[in-house]
């Protein structure tokens, strides 16, 4: 059984300083790294001979406007299908330089999932063979899941704001 | 064994030996409104509420409606059934505009009446914003009996529709405020 | 061959015409986002070589509803009703996956009935979710017969959720700490009557398609994935199932006293439409299995937990009780003290993980959500399994991977 303070110790011997802020909420061991890194770490999770890290289960985005220089968090989510243990990995990232490379190599099923996190948030994955809006219309010009946009199409004319609550 | 089979009601007619008269938009009304083939355009959960519709529990096939044609030219009615997203839009006008007239537009479910509890950026509010629409069957989903009672009204209007209503100015105007052609 | 009666019919034109070039061009077919009424709406362009398909390139998001948007607007519980609508052949599974992940970040715990009534909806619904699927994809091998008999079930298991909950398809099952009411004695005997008869019926369906060689011609070997393949584009669920995995969240990550019962988990070996038929049908058997066991050791107690700030406390005691009314006041205009965390939480849906990333910041409605949709995630494998395969294997493909386009879109 691989608890998370054992793992948690083998990441930060092998990355050392460039892994951080290790927590466990609701028993999942989360911790995050920088931008440079994420390929290699995800990598040698999955390549690890014990931990054998091998599902990426979710690729996702959070967008925080209030923390300047930390707008962007992109979240990994992996499991271990033989030893039943899941990892969640963060990436912090600046409003102006959103830039994460690509895990499509180790996962084929990253490229939707970064397809989708470029589409509603605009995080550029680089190195990404096609990366253009998978759910939106190509035209659309925003970023819609960024906090500062309204759920709302604004340009509706059936519907009154005051009736609504707005 | 004759009494237990319903027939659809005649319309009133001058009969003879071996033959009836009536108006031509009677028994052409008659005829099209018991042979509705229905356009199934399903998009999300109140495509699944048609298919029970069609299925044998509430059969929609009693209704005339045998064969669901997947081909626009050959329906008569296109049921929209599900959330029009705006993206899906261009689509759904493509495909109505591929219908040979007369044709009918059922509107299923609340999210294809007026975009129903998806008041968001990617939802078209009602598919009446692109194409005109003859039934509403409000619902999320409706129950197929609702779903039945939308096509009974449709047969109602088919049943008492002008011959030359396709051909009028105030059509045409319908149209053209749809910018169709 | 081909190519040597073309050559002889260029030698046959008059010289000052020439030879007649014949070049080899792909068609483009547009499987465009019109089914025929059953898949739901995505576009699959095809490059085809004849009959053979080369190549395909995907369009999804003609059904994109913004959940994660609207969900970051809603209290907890009226998530309820926007989970319902992902995978709306098994919403209830989409219901209580929902609610366990609030319980899980409230730190709720439900009663033991109360999980026992959760697992049986949820084999409900996942018997529901496989018939569709199954049935469908005897329709599209043109076999109608086999739908019509299974979807009468349907409307059986249909009648069960109106009796529990009140709607037939988007069911808003269960609240945030248990179920709204309890088991009627009517739902409790439509259950029990609904497991013989289905068997029997199941039996029927199998009958019909099993050993059937016109369907299995269609089938066997079309389609084909590895397991490495399918753990790389991240498949669960039957699919992934039918591959050759067993990888089962209700088994790897028990929730709702999913460790009490008793079933097992088929595995297919060659990932082909036939493996993922097969399994989709033995999961039922073993769905089947687990209503027995739940409806027959249903234990007593009560139906929702004791946490009267996150569940309606009993109408008696609102109306005599002040700290009752209180929380009833603030649980119904919509303030809940949710702790500040983030969660993630998953199920075993109809079609593999179905996870929920609750990200909360203390208020009334989550900070983020993020639904994590199985369909979306192997869908992109569609273009690879049908690669050299037949315009018809395509769309048997398509059918046995059961993409739901609520759930593909989100």
């Amino acid at each position: 059984m691989l608890t998370n303070e054992e793992v948690a110790q083998t990441i930060i011997n092998q990355f050392g300083e460039t892994v951080g802020e290790f927590d466990d909420p609701y028993n999942l061991l989360t911790f995050s790294t920088g931008r440079d890194h994420i390929f290699s770490l995800i990598q040698f999770l999955k390549e690890h001979k014990t931990y054998q890290v091998g599902f990426l289960t979710d690729i996702t985005a959070v967008h925080y406007p209030d923390s300047p220089g930390r707008e962007f968090c992109v979240v990994y989510h992996m499991h271990s299908l033989t030893n039943n243990f899941r990892v969640r990995i963060k990436v912090y990232l600046d409003a102006d330089d959103l830039h994460v490379p690509t895990v499509i190599p180790l996962f084929m099923s990253a490229n939707w999932m970064e397809r989708e996190t470029f589409d509603l948030f605009g995080v550029i994955f680089d190195g990404h063979p096609d990366l253009r809006r998978i759910l939106n219309m190509e035209e659309m010009d925003y970023h819609p899941m960024r906090k500062e946009y309204p759920l709302e199409d604004s340009t509706r004319e059936d519907k009154i704001d005051a009736l609504f609550g707005r | 064994m004759a009494s237990d089979i319903k027939l659809a009601e005649a319309p009133p007619s001058y009969d003879g030996a071996g033959f009836s008269a009536t108006s031509f938009d009677k028994i052409i009304g008659l005829a099209r409104a018991n042979s509705l083939w229905p356009l199934p355009f399903a998009t999300s959960c109140c495509g699944i509420e048609f298919m029970s519709t069609m299925a044998s529990h509430y059969d929609l096939a009693r209704f005339g409606s045998e064969r669901p044609s997947f081909s626009p030219r050959q329906a008569d009615m296109l049921l929209v059934a599900g959330t029009i997203a705006k993206k899906m839009g261009p689509i759904l006008k493509q495909v109505y505009l591929q219908m040979a007239e007369p044709r009918w537009v059922i509107a299923i479910g609340a999210c294809a009446s007026s975009g129903g509890i998806f008041d968001t950026y990617s939802v078209l509010q009602g598919i009446d914003r692109i194409i005109p629409v003859d039934v509403y069957v409000p619902g999320c989903p409706p129950r197929p009996e609702q779903i039945l009672d939308g096509v009974m009204q449709v047969q109602e209007l088919a049943k008492n529709e002008s011959l030359r209503r396709r051909n009028t100015e105030e059509y045409t105007k319908l149209l053209n405020s749809y910018s169709i052609q | 061959m081909v190519s040597e009666e073309l050559d002889i019919a260029s030698r046959n034109l008059p010289a000052e015409q020439g030879p007649v070039q014949y070049v080899n061009e792909l068609t483009t077919l547009n499987l465009g986002p019109t089914h025929p009424a059953t898949h739901g709406i995505f576009q699959n362009i095809l490059q085809m070589d004849g009959e053979k398909i080369v190549s395909g390139e995907q369009t999804i998001g003609y059904i994109h509803r913004a959940f994660e948007k609207i969900a970051e607007r809603r209290p907890f519980y009226q998530i309820t009703t926007l989970t319902d609508r992902m995978n709306y052949c098994s919403s209830p599974i989409n219901n209580m996956g929902w609610h366990m992940t609030v319980e899980k970040l409230l730190g709720v715990e439900v009663p033991k009935r109360a999980q026992y009534i959760r697992v049986i909806m949820m084999e409900l619904a996942r018997l529901s979710d496989h018939l569709i699927c199954n049935g469908i994809l005897g329709v599209d091998t043109g076999a109608f017969t086999g739908f019509l008999y299974i979807y009468q079930e349907r409307e059986h298991i249909y009648e069960i959720y109106e009796e529990v909950c009140g709607a037939r398809l988007t069911t808003n099952m269960g609240r945030i700490g248990g179920m709204e009411r309890d088991l009627s004695p009517t739902a409790i005997r439509k259950i029990k009557e609904l497991i013989p008869r289905f068997r029997k019926v199941l039996t029927e369906f199998e009958n019909l398609f099993n050993r059937n060689r016109i369907f299995m011609d269609r089938v066997v070997n079309v389609g084909g994935i590895s397991a490495e393949r399918a753990l790389s584009y991240g498949f669960t669920g039957p699919n992934l199932r039918a591959a050759g995995v067993d990888y089962d969240v209700r088994v790897m990550n028990p929730y709702s006293s999913y460790q009490d019962f008793e079933f097992d988990i088929p595995v297919g070996q060659s990932g082909d439409t036939y493996d993922r038929f097969m399994v989709r049908n033995e999961e039922m058997w073993q769905s089947l299995r687990i209503l027995e066991q739940a409806i027959n050791n249903l234990p007593e107690g009560s139906y929702f937990a004791d946490a009267p700030q996150y569940y309606l406390p009993p109408k008696q005691e609102v109306y005599q009780n002040m700290e009752a009314l209180i929380y009833h006041f603030k649980i119904v205009m919509g303030e809940i003290d949710a702790p500040v965390g983030e969660v993630y939480h998953a199920v075993e849906g109809g079609n593999g993980e179905l996870g929920f990333y609750l990200i909360s910041d203390g208020g009334r409605a989550p900070y983020r959500l993020h639904f994590r949709r199985p369909c979306f995630i192997y869908y992109q494998a569609f273009p690879e399994m049908c690669k050299g395969l037949t315009l018809s294997d395509a769309i048997v493909i398509m059918s046995s991977m059961n993409v739901i386009a609520g759930e593909l879109d989100a």
